[in-house]
């Protein structure tokens, strides 16, 4: 048997102060983040607007791409040059209902005579259709959130159900914060990444309560904590592994997988990691919070 | 082996016979050359000519059908959402509007040469339309989103004309005045406010330069939104532009407000580009009416020779011809400035008839195909990395059973895409982050059940009660994991758009095969392997 952290006997309780903590701060950084950039950097499906993709071929210089932009009526667009060379990305607006990817190409062609402009990509998105396709978003999330509330609360106890939806609104939080740092787009994309974030995390937290659960009922005697340490333990090795697999995946997409799968994919990696550590920490800290506070509680009212 | 282990062989062999037959269509398709697959793409049954080019083209269709689709994402298209503006129609027409206009885009499309063109309604007064593949996307655009509301109306006579310019501007010189009276002294333009911004060659037909085009817009714009002024006639602009002396400049006419007849009565139209006899090779369409719209035709033309005609596409002159006599055969055309294309369009709009309200594109998305390309081969590329890594991975560290595990992984996704082939679902970008949460569940799944083995294998029990137990104990914690994951998909599915259902559907097929494949498929290779070998230990 070949194996990694077997017998593991860490008190990882008692450090949860210091996870929470931690888990504060990335908190505040994210919102710091968000803040600071005027919240959530929203991608068209979600403000409105336009987007054209290009390529050049032999490429170009950005700046003559901007220039190029100018000149065809879109001032203020923001171009972005992608890892190909001659591949650029400009977002801007639509003027009138004019799609404005004609009019860039020919401008850039014009600028490049020699040059082959060949459209990859373009999108617009109606400023309405665009608050709707937040709204769905928001709503679908929403709901998701609460049916795995509900679920978790009649499976287990609602002290659990609160501490894994508070798990997974960190793990989910903390990844917007890091697009934000990273001044990356939310798009629809990237809600998928959220939402497969979002399933990781539970999954990862069921393990962990189930475990509590299974361990609750053969050790009656042994307090919350040391329960709760010896299931985290005894699960370890299973969420290291998942976790590494995931992550190897995750990984291969993140290098590879190209520039339309890379939003997703780093997404995926800040979630996976977070993810990880807050099945541990997060969700069952706080069960545990609940728990001895509910514990208190009670042998308050019982001295009364 | 038992007898309920045999029923599990049989169901087995049966999933993955099926799961094969299903996905071999997308096998064939997908293994062709790309030129090939091209010409399966395009397969039209339809346009065979013989007898033999049918079955061939209906074969490549059916294969088609039943291949697995790409979304546009990956495969390339055109993605447009439009809207229907159904604000100036009644309860009852809206209703039938947005039916009518699904209808006659579909045959516009149908008409343009897309392959698998997909049309559907969303929602009250919203049309998804999705053209995969190489295409020119303005012509389709234009194609789609053109109203095509052909009109015959009279141009009126000089006299006409000219009584009502002169209302026009009596209304603005009065607006202009305030409640002064009338100055004869004054400029041009305060007393007559609107024609001093026309050069005009008659009433009837009047220019306008180039530069005064937004304001005469405006006045016409408040003429029409003025209830109190009313009149039986109607000022349309030319559709192209004349030249004035060097300066652009484009005509304006006067024309009845009523329509003599609509679109609706031309049975056929043809680009032709021997129209114009004082251009020849100019492209324009010629077009037959119904032979209701022929008598009809025949009448108005008679009653009104010597008079002219105007053709008006989408409310702008195509052309003014004065009627010289009589027309008693239902023919007619439409001549202008148009491109080659411009005439093609036009001869397929009028084809397959005007849309009954305008429509607006609000959402448009156009992925050119070597982008889709490209997505698809970096995915592939990077997807086949990420599983050989796991693979590699889960047999180094469980040996036998990990291979059993990637067994049952190659089999989960295998249910996965012949479920997708059988449903006639569309592989997109989210759908593959839907594979990949799936693949990394179903390891999940045997890493639960592995570890729970070796715990139980600690514990010093047989192997065969390790299995039993590690088995029972942490189907439990994957069901519960299953349930949770399949409910928010659930929510996903209902409440999401586009690209979230698509994650959210693929990802629960994935997962209920999964509760199969990890769960089930592995302990039968688990129990054969124990039972028949009679194991004191195990590699895992």
């Amino acid at each position: 048997m070949f194996q990694i952290l077997h017998g593991v006997n860490v008190d990882w309780m008692r450090r949860r102060h210091l996870a929470f903590l931690f888990s504060g701060a990335c908190v505040l950084i994210s919102i710091i983040s968000l803040i600071a950039h005027g919240g959530p950097r929203y991608g068209v499906d979600f403000t409105g607007g336009a987007l054209v993709e290009i390529l050049v071929t032999p490429p170009v210089h950005a700046d003559a791409v901007r220039a190029a932009v100018d000149r065809a009526g879109y001032r203020g667009s923001e171009i972005q040059e992608l890892s190909r060379p001659g591949q650029f990305l400009i977002r801007t607006e639509i003027k009138s209902g004019q799609n404005p990817a004609p009019a860039i190409v020919q401008e850039v062609a014009a600028e490049h005579p020699g040059s082959h402009v060949e459209r990859l990509r373009y999108e617009s998105v109606g400023p309405r259709v665009g608050g709707e396709l937040r709204g769905a978003a928001i709503k679908a999330i929403f709901f998701a959130l609460g049916f795995i509330l509900i679920y978790v609360g009649i499976r287990y106890d609602w002290r659990y159900s609160l501490g894994a939806v508070a798990a997974l609104f960190h793990d989910v939080f903390i990844t917007v914060g890091a697009l934000s740092l990273m001044n990356k787009e939310i798009t629809l994309t990237v809600v998928a990444a959220l939402l497969t974030i979002a399933g990781y995390s539970i999954n990862d937290t069921i393990v962990v309560f189930d475990r509590i659960r299974e361990r609750s009922r053969t050790l009656r005697r042994e307090p919350p904590a040391n329960v709760m340490n010896i299931a985290i333990n005894e699960t370890l090795s299973r969420t290291i592994i998942t976790s590494f697999t995931v992550f190897l995946t995750v990984m291969a997409l993140y290098t590879l997988g190209g520039e339309v799968i890379h939003d997703f994919a780093f997404a995926m990696l800040v979630g996976v990691v977070f993810g990880t550590y807050s099945s541990v920490y997060v969700a069952s800290g706080l069960a545990l919070e609940v728990q001895l506070w509910l514990e208190r509680a009670g042998q308050g009212r019982g001295k009364k | 082996m038992t007898r309920s282990d045999q029923w599990k062989l049989y169901l087995t062999v049966v999933f993955v016979l099926a799961s094969l037959w299903t996905l071999w269509p997308t096998f064939q398709f997908y293994s062709l050359p790309a030129k090939e697959r091209q010409v399966v793409l395009q397969a039209r049954p339809s346009q065979a000519t013989t007898e033999a080019e049918r079955l061939q083209l209906e074969k490549y269709a059916k294969l088609r059908e039943k291949a697995i689709k790409l979304g546009l994402d990956l495969q390339g298209g055109m993605y447009l959402l439009l809207e229907v503006d159904t604000s100036k129609l009644g309860a009852a027409e809206a209703k039938n509007a947005v039916d009518q206009a699904m209808q006659i885009i579909r045959n516009r499309v149908d008409q343009f040469g897309v392959a698998e063109p997909s049309i559907q309604r969303q929602g009250d007064n919203r049309i998804l339309i999705q053209l995969p593949g190489l295409l020119d996307q303005e012509r389709a655009k234009a194609l789609i989103g053109q109203t095509a509301l052909l009109e015959f109306k009279l141009v009126k006579t000089e006299e006409e004309s000219k009584a009502l310019y002169d209302r026009i501007d009596g209304y603005f010189a009065r607006k202009l005045r305030g409640g002064a009276p009338p100055d004869s002294a004054a400029p041009d333009s305060v007393q007559h406010p609107f024609t001093s911004k026309l050069l005009a060659s008659s009433h009837a037909e009047a220019v306008v330069l180039n530069e005064n085009i937004p304001i005469v817009d405006a006045m016409i714009g408040r003429l029409k939104a003025d209830s109190t002024f009313s009149v039986d006639a109607q000022l349309a602009w030319d559709s192209h532009d004349t030249d004035v002396s060097g300066r652009t400049a484009r005509g304006l006419y006067v024309v009845g407000k009523d329509a003599l007849m609509k679109g609706s009565e031309v049975a056929s139209a043809q680009m032709r580009l021997d129209l114009d006899a004082t251009r020849p090779g100019a492209p324009g369409v010629s077009f037959n009416l119904t032979s209701r719209g022929g008598a009809l035709f025949g009448d108005i033309t008679g009653a009104n020779v010597g008079r002219r005609l105007a053709i008006v596409l989408d409310g702008k002159i195509q052309s003014a011809p004065n009627i010289q006599e009589k027309i008693p055969r239902g023919q007619g055309s439409i001549t202008g400035t148009f491109t080659e294309e411009e005439a093609q369009n036009l001869a397929i709009v009028l084809r397959s008839g005007a849309l009954p309200a305008p429509v607006n594109v609000i959402e448009e998305r156009t992925i050119g195909p070597s982008m889709g390309q490209d997505s698809i081969d970096k995915g592939i590329h990077a997807g086949a990395v990420g599983a050989l890594l796991v693979v590699f991975f889960m047999v180094v560290y469980y040996r036998v059973s990990g291979v059993v595990a990637v067994v049952a992984l190659i089999l989960n996704i295998l249910g996965l895409l012949a479920c997708m082939a059988g449903f006639h679902a569309t592989l997109t970008l989210p759908g593959i982050a839907g594979i990949v949460l799936t693949i990394g569940m179903a390891v999940d799944t045997n890493v639960l059940i592995f570890e729970r083995i070796r715990e139980e294998l600690r514990n010093k029990r047989t192997v065969l009660a390790a299995i039993e137990t590690g088995y029972a104990r942490a189907y439990r914690t994957i069901i519960d994991a299953h349930v949770t994951t399949l409910l928010s998909s659930f929510a996903l599915m209902w409440f999401g758009t586009g690209p979230i259902r698509g994650f959210a559907i693929t990802l629960s097929i994935g997962l209920i095969i999964n509760l199969i494949t990890a769960v089930g498929i592995s302990k039968m290779i688990f129990d054969a392997w124990s039972v028949r070998r009679k194991l004191s230990s195990i590699s895992i």
